[in-house]
């Protein structure tokens, strides 16, 4: 088990810079994610600090250890792949063993942590197959035993889940949770399901073209996104913005007009520094914090362009009459059909705000949300 | 009801059968140049040749049917069958492991460069497709004893070059090697297996700290196993079947030393015109090659593994 300390980390493909300097400092026993859409480097970083990669610059300590120049068998990790990477030649047993035994370890020790892997992942009955006799759930747990034989400081998956079913990728998602429950030892997990990251997580590393956009709590995230893209990319369905300016400042209250918004609206701010010119700012909500109003009540006018009917919710899609598409989550059926003209009132308490430069005006929350954070960041130290 | 519905189905049935022979018809027209050729080409002469063995056959006058008598004479009075079946044998045991060794450490080697790559595989790759003609042609003049490449350049490191072609201890190395240049085809097809394996498998291997030559030997070697089954088997066969380059740059000799058992079924087809008793040799021939082949593919089942296979007896851990 060991921290990991990642300063100024970068990494290029020839002339295409994929890392950009990325600092991240994750604690002993955590278990962080990678998320991020496809091709903004999540893999590369992963690979980074397993040691397949040659950096251009940073480094990367381990616990005490800087680990950035040593070779990936001595660095205390183990890694599992997208694909598996299992020895199609190989069985379950071998599979498992093979690295142990080529690193001169006792026979009786390899048979110890096989059987205790197996044990735990519940592959006992496999040992003498070929991968190719497993099913995509049973290769995923092999490829998890090869690296748990390992005893590592630190775990690295890279898509563990990617290539399994709907249902299966639930049930290992709670096996990896309980694996790193009884482990204690720190994992890295890469995904680009933010589902994957925000159950599994103690905290998500959102990157964005090869740099970290935001590191927090799953509920952080959610609640206090840093930047337009954490914003748009956590949640579903995503966040809708409106494109709107900044009227008055009175101390944290902001009012807000013009652009998209047919009525002013004000928003708390946690402090009452004044929010960045130029004043064109960027608002956004959640699709379940809109509601369908009469006329005199909205802040904002559209037409219905499409109405998805889930049973439990409804996804109206809006057209917005100053331009703009926006989606509002209603409970149970709407009556509302599409080409219909609807106001949409904002809860004002849930917005977001975000300056010229798409970074968010820290916000005032309510004391409910507030505590539900710092409830998950406690049990995270703890 | 029932009734109906049989009647109603039966011409439909029938239909369907019909559209299938169809489309059949139209698969083998579009295979029957193949076919046709390899009726006349391949199994015509196959069994033509078959019958010659049992007939004495010379090319002008009177064929009378003589059962074994060819085999018979070939393995039990024939001096040079097994003179020139040990002289292949020879040539055999020590062409085969060096073309696959060679075109293995060739391939690993165009693998792993980066640079110019492409151009040595051209380059590697060229000799084999040169006619066999022109390659007697470029190693006569190599081994050529006065003027030739070889001992001009031993000249430099002050060794008088022997005569290559003219001393039977010499020859059949010399033709050996003369026949290694032609390794591009298998080099290609061990290359083609390099790249086919996962690279993940070393990846995962090297985080699990298994050194390069452990590499080598769990994982290169058993992926590469067909392909390495499938060269040994070729090889096997090309070196039974070596003919031009003896013939060409030694004509058999000096003293016999590279009287492959090819040429001597040449010899007696095309010098003595006994036709029968060369079919004979070709069968021979045939049947070594076979069995060699049968007894490495079924030594391989030890080292081999098949990705689409599954065994009887890797079943699961209760066994
Ligand atoms: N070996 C390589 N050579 C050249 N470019 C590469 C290489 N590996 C990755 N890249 C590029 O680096 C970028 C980041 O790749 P990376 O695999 O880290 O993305 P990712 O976030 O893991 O994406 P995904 O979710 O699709 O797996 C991509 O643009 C990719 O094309
Ligand atoms: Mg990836």
């Amino acid at each position: 088990m060991a921290a990991i300390r990642i300063d100024n980390l970068r990494k290029g493909f020839g002339s295409l810079e994929v890392l950009k300097g990325i600092n991240l400092d994750i604690a002993d026993g955590e278990f962080v994610c990678f998320l991020g859409p496809s091709g903004c480097g999540k893999s590369t970083l992963l690979r980074s600090i397993a040691g397949l990669e040659d950096l251009d610059g940073g480094s990367i300590r381990l616990g005490e250890r800087d680990i950035t120049e040593v070779a990936s068998a001595k660095r205390d990790i183990a890694m599992v792949f997208q694909n598996y990477a299992l020895y199609p030649h190989m069985n379950v047993r071998k599979n498992l063993s093979f690295g142990l035994a080529l690193n001169g370890m006792k026979r009786d020790e390899i048979d110890r942590r096989v059987d205790n892997a197996a044990d735990i992942l519940r592959i006992k009955e496999l040992l003498a197959r070929k991968p190719r006799q497993l099913s995509g759930g049973q290769r995923q747990r092999v490829a998890i035993g090869r690296a748990i034989v390992r005893e590592p400081k630190l775990f690295l998956l890279d898509e563990p889940l990617s290539n399994l079913d709907a249902g299966l990728r639930v049930t290992m998602r709670v096996e990896l949770a309980a694996l790193h429950e009884r482990l204690g030892v720190t994992m890295i997990y890469v995904t680009h399901d933010q589902v994957e990251a925000m159950t599994l997580s103690d905290r998500v590393v959102v990157l964005d073209k090869g740099k970290v956009s935001q590191f927090g709590t799953p509920l952080e995230l959610f609640y206090q996104p840093a930047n337009l893209f954490v914003a748009g990319f956590i949640g579903s369905p995503r966040m809708n913005f409106v494109t709107t300016e900044v009227t008055g400042q009175v101390d944290t209250s902001v009012t807000l007009n013009g652009g998209g918004l047919a009525h002013p609206l004000t928003l708390e701010m946690q402090s009452a520094a004044p929010v960045a010119k130029p004043k064109s700012v960027t608002l956004g909500i959640r699709p379940d914090k809109i509601e369908l109003v009469s006329a005199e009540e909205g802040h904002l006018v559209g037409d219905v362009r499409l109405v998805e009917r889930l049973g439990t919710e409804s996804h109206v899609h809006i057209s917005l009459e100053n331009g703009g598409d926006m989606t509002a989550v209603v409970r149970g059926t709407h009556p509302v059909s599409a080409r219909e003209r609807v106001h949409l009132r904002l809860a004002a308490e849930h917005c977001h705000l975000f300056d010229g430069d798409g970074q968010a005006v820290a916000r005032r929350l309510d004391v409910e949300t507030q505590a539900l954070i710092n409830q998950e960041k406690a049990k995270r130290v703890a | 009801m029932d009734m109906t519905y049989a009647t109603a189905a039966a011409p439909t049935v029938a239909k369907r059968k019909r559209s299938a022979f169809a489309r059949h018809i139209v698969a083998y027209l579009f295979i029957s140049p193949w076919i046709l050729g390899f009726l006349f080409f391949t199994l015509g002469p196959l069994v033509f040749s078959l019958t010659m063995s049992f007939y004495d056959w010379p090319v002008v006058g009177e064929r009378t049917f003589v059962g074994l008598d060819n085999y018979r004479s070939m393995l039990f009075e024939d001096q040079q069958f097994w003179e020139s079946l040990w002289i292949t044998v020879k040539f055999a045991a020590i062409y085969v492991p060096f073309n696959i060794v060679m075109s293995f450490l060739l391939a690993l080697m165009l693998h792993h460069i980066r640079f110019a790559s492409g151009f040595f595989r051209t380059a590697f790759y060229l000799p084999s497709v040169i006619s066999g003609v022109a390659l007697v042609t470029i190693w006569s003049w190599i081994y050529s004893r006065e003027y030739g490449l070889l001992n001009f350049m031993l000249s430099f490191v002050g060794i008088d070059g022997p005569n290559w072609l003219g001393d039977p201890n010499l020859a059949i190395i010399a033709i050996i090697i003369a026949s290694l240049w032609g390794l591009g085809g298998t080099m290609l097809i061990l290359l083609t297996g390099l790249k086919a394996i996962p690279k993940e498998l070393y990846e995962a291997a090297t985080v699990s700290g298994v050194p390069g030559w452990a590499q080598m030997v769990f994982i290169t070697l058993p992926m590469l196993g067909p392909m390495l089954l499938f060269t040994f088997i070729t090889s096997i066969i090309s070196a039974f079947q070596q003919l031009t380059i003896a013939l060409l740059l030694t004509k058999g000799g000096p003293l016999g030393s590279t009287y492959f058992f090819a040429m001597y079924i040449y010899d007696n087809a095309f010098k003595y015109f006994d036709m029968g008793y060369a079919a004979a040799g070709s069968w021979v021939m045939f049947i070594i090659v076979l069995l060699l082949s049968l007894g490495v593919m079924r030594w391989s089942a030890a080292w081999v593994y098949y990705e689409g296979e599954v065994r009887q007896n890797d079943g699961d851990g209760h066994a």
